[in-house]
């Protein structure tokens, strides 16, 4: 599962007046945690034989970024584009993954631990559970075994990390701990625009997925910038005196 | 129909998280406020103690042992048991912001269907809605948004409130487990500690964060020198992790740790988008880079201009010389 994300880099997100992620705003990436569990994903299928494919639900232009996705090696895509999900809201969005994921056959299904951009960091949980799937969360490795049809994932832990393992098929939510995703190679880019990616509507996916009529019961009721930061000072003296400087702020605010 | 909220707890080294005390006391003071009722719940293999310390922040907790056999993934269990509270009467899940508050928050999202209201910094009523407030798009906005109808989900951040004990402790009922989990549990082959990964940054007051500038993994050692003088924490920026200097446990940003302590002391940091994400809502910041045009600078309440390894020590000598004073 790749989302497509602003930048964050470009640090331009907003919202807009809509009160929804101003898409326009921003040069948009492959959300940063789908892109190395997309890493894993390639590495696991080099190294085992299979396939990749990307699932994405987001507006018909989210096509554009499931190419960067192709072009780093996946070679296929489901994009679920509806107008009916613009502002979809956390429940639904899960819902139209888990509907859309349960029409592949996969064994490992790998999303995100969260988004730069909600950050909510529950929809890979929630697709497990509509799939009624294990869910391996955190993950900073992952090793499926073919002849068990178990997988083992080190989960990030407060103290290191826990080894789980778990029957395919299963969900697997994924972090930065799983190494550097590669950049497309000029090959990739060119293989990218060939291969498929297979658009479904909501109609596709059948069923009741998006609630009738107007609005989500998830609203957003306002918007505001955080206070600003009080302009700071520079101290650029010899280091003796930058620390004498830092420890009086220190001491006057009762910090030590 | 009267708010019943319940609070997912989480279980530390047999005690209750203080993100867990914090979010009982929100629900305690939404109860209280809305007319209605507050239940914890605990999931551990020892929850008495946890379990009482609960019963100090809210008037019903509710003890769950998981019993013998395999050692279970506690996410999908805990789920299970907070559906069991839902169909007791629970209209509001409360959860915390952590790897295992988020999967129990998304897995009832899956199962329930009720909409989530993600990373709350304050969480209040507004009529029968709870209204939540949070800080989105990497610390560019704040929303205040809401869930129309009676249910909700809630992922709350560390800090929204303080913890506050009830007068008289609330009534423990044990009770025994769900008969599965929510979705099937992964069994827990092994835990295993890493040197280096157990800290706590989002409760620590003093968050000392070492990044590029530190150089290499024996850098670290005068960041932990600074934090050890300052009663903190050593953090690090993505570059110390991705260069494999410190655990990703240190991380502080968008794709780590969030932290708001009450001093943010940055060492050789440049302050990159990603790296404030985590850092921006800290009381005070002060940072040490050679770069007058690091970024981090904009938002430094004192920005030192100079090599770390210089102010640095200096530091660390005029923090001892004030102690010895």
């Amino acid at each position: 599962m790749t989302k497509p994300v602003p930048d964050p880099a470009a640090n331009a997100e907003r919202l807009g007046a809509d009160l929804r992620l101003d898409r326009a705003a921003s040069p948009t990436v492959v959300n940063g945690n789908d892109e190395y569990g997309l890493e894993a994903a390639l590495q696991l299928v080099e190294a085992l034989g299979g396939e990749v494919a990307i699932l994405t639900m987001a507006p018909a232009a989210g096509i554009e970024t499931m190419r960067k996705a192709l072009a780093m090696g996946a070679m296929r895509g489901v994009l679920v584009a509806d107008d009916g999900l613009a502002g979809a809201d956390i429940p639904t969005t899960i819902r139209v993954l888990a509907t859309a994921a349960a029409t592949q056959a996969f064994d490992l299904l790998l999303g995100g631990l969260d988004t730069s951009d909600g950050a909510g960091g529950v929809v890979t949980a929630g697709v497990a559970a509509r799939l009624g799937l294990p869910l391996l969360s955190a993950a900073a490795h992952i090793e499926p075994d073919e002849a068990s049809g178990r997988v083992r994932v080190k989960r990030l832990s407060a103290k290191g990390y826990d080894l789980l393992e778990a029957p395919m098929p299963a969900v697997v939510s994924c972090t930065q701990a799983l190494g550097t995703p590669r950049y497309p190679s000029l090959k990739g880019i060119m293989a990218a625009r060939t291969r498929q990616v297979v658009a479904l509507s909501l109609a596709d996916l059948g069923g009741d997925l998006a609630p009738a009529g107007r609005g989500w019961p998830s609203r957003v009721l306002g918007v505001e910038r955080p206070p600003a930061r009080a302009a700071g000072r520079t101290l650029s003296g010899a280091p003796a005196d930058a620390a004498r400087e830092v420890v009086d702020f220190l001491a006057d605010r009762r910090i030590i | 129909m009267a708010p019943q909220l319940l609070v997912v707890g989480e279980v530390a080294d047999g005690h209750l998280t203080k993100l867990s005390a914090e979010i009982a006391t929100l629900a305690a003071d939404l109860a209280a406020a809305g007319g209605g009722t507050a239940v914890g719940l605990v999931l551990d293999d020892a929850p008495g103690a946890a379990a009482a310390e609960m019963a100090a922040y809210l008037p019903r907790v509710v003890s769950v042992t998981p019993g013998g056999g395999d050692d279970l993934a506690w996410a999908p269990r805990a789920a299970a048991e907070a559906l069991r509270l839902v169909a007791d009467g629970a209209t509001h899940v409360l959860a915390g912001v952590t790897n295992d508050g988020r999967d129990v928050a998304g897995l009832l999202c899956g199962a329930l269907g009720w909409g989530l209201l993600a990373n709350a910094s304050g969480v209040a009523w507004d009529g029968d809605a709870l209204v939540v407030e949070a800080t989105v798009l990497a610390g560019k906005a704040v929303t205040r948004s809401t869930v129309d109808g009676p249910n909700a989900i809630v992922t709350v951040r560390p800090g929204a409130v303080e913890p506050s004990e009830l007068p008289a402790a609330g009534a423990i009922e044990a009770r025994p487990p769900a008969a599965a989990p929510l979705v099937p549990a992964a069994v827990v082959l092994d835990r295993v500690a890493e040197a280096g990964a157990e800290v706590s940054l989002e409760e620590a007051k003093v968050v000392v964060v070492g990044g590029r500038g530190v150089g290499g993994p024996e850098g670290f050692a005068l960041i932990d020198e600074l934090a050890e003088l300052l009663g903190g924490v050593t953090g690090a920026s993505r570059a110390a992790v991705d260069a494999g200097w410190i655990p990703y446990a240190r991380q502080i940003g968008q794709t780590g740790k969030v932290v708001r302590p009450a001093l943010y002391l940055g060492m050789g940091v440049s302050g990159a988008m990603q790296h404030r994400a985590g850092m921006q809502g800290s009381q005070h910041v002060i940072a040490v880079n050679r770069d007058p045009d690091a970024p981090i600078a904009e938002i430094a309440d004192l920005f030192v201009l100079g090599d770390l390894f210089e102010v640095g020590p200096a530091l660390a000598a005029e923090l001892r010389a004030r102690r010895g004073g």
